[in-house]
């Protein structure tokens, strides 16, 4: 099969943020790369289904996202860490935030209900908007503001966040600070 | 050890109403850990596939 240089160009473009996206909804690497896989497969079999002019990428993730909630989640327990397994598929963290927070973060990423988390991750770190989120997910605009707003919500409960003061750029000073208060 | 205090803080605090700052820093953190897999690239069994799939590559 002659590949067309375009799709192939932007099927390879967009592996790297499916593969974030994919790490977002099943926390492990070695799975999200096999779901990415899959979704190539899949895309370029039905590749004649594509409308050319429309956003490649949101149909990557549609096909990825759909293929994870039929296949992957019969093997929820399997696949979902309530644990924190998702920090430590990471390899690197960046230096510039508190370590300690960023793991709380993530720690607190993973316990959202997935369909907040995927709704999070697409607004918040893919790039889409609510409109392309809420195709991807199939559902309303409206339901993916929703599912937003209580993902951020829930997080910043998660991790005891009431304002900005709880995001001390160091921790011992933090808990020093914290620990003077009544 | 970080959060005795700041969790006895959070009773008093009224979900749903988040400053601005804290969405801010939400955002950067979710994007920073985003970020840190997209920068990772395209690893190479994806390039292989696309190769072995397109039947042109083996062919130079």
């Amino acid at each position: 099969m002659a590949m067309d240089e375009s799709v192939r160009k932007a099927v390879l473009g967009a592996v790297p943020s499916l593969r974030a996206f994919a790490i977002s909804l099943c926390g492990n690497v070695d799975r999200a790369d096999d779901l990415v896989q899959e979704t190539m497969l899949r895309a370029l079999a039905n590749i004649d289904s594509f409308q050319p002019g429309t956003n490649m990428s949101a149909w990557l993730f549609t096909i990825l996202r759909n293929h994870f909630r039929s296949e992957y989640r019969k093997r929820r327990r399997e696949v979902e860490d309530s644990d924190g397994h998702y920090a430590d598929s990471l390899k690197t963290q960046p230096e510039q935030h508190g370590q300690v927070e960023f793991r709380e973060f993530k720690e607190a990423l993973g316990q959202l209900p997935s369909d907040q988390r995927e709704a999070l991750i697409l607004v918040g770190a893919s790039g889409f908007s609510y409109e392309e989120a809420a195709n991807i997910c199939g559902c309303a605009v409206g339901t993916i503001k929703s599912r937003v707003n209580r993902a951020r919500t829930r997080l910043a409960e998660l991790m005891s966040i009431d304002g900005i003061d709880d995001f001390g750029p160091d921790e011992q000073t933090r808990a020093v600070l914290a620990g003077g208060r009544d | 050890m970080e959060t005795a205090a700041t969790r006895n803080r959070k009773t008093d605090s009224k979900p749903g109403k988040l400053g601005r700052e804290v969405q801010a820093r939400l955002g950067q953190q979710l994007r920073a850990m985003y970020d840190d897999v997209v920068n990772q690239g395209v690893p190479d069994r994806f390039a292989d596939l696309l190769n072995r799939l397109d039947g042109n590559k083996d062919k130079h």
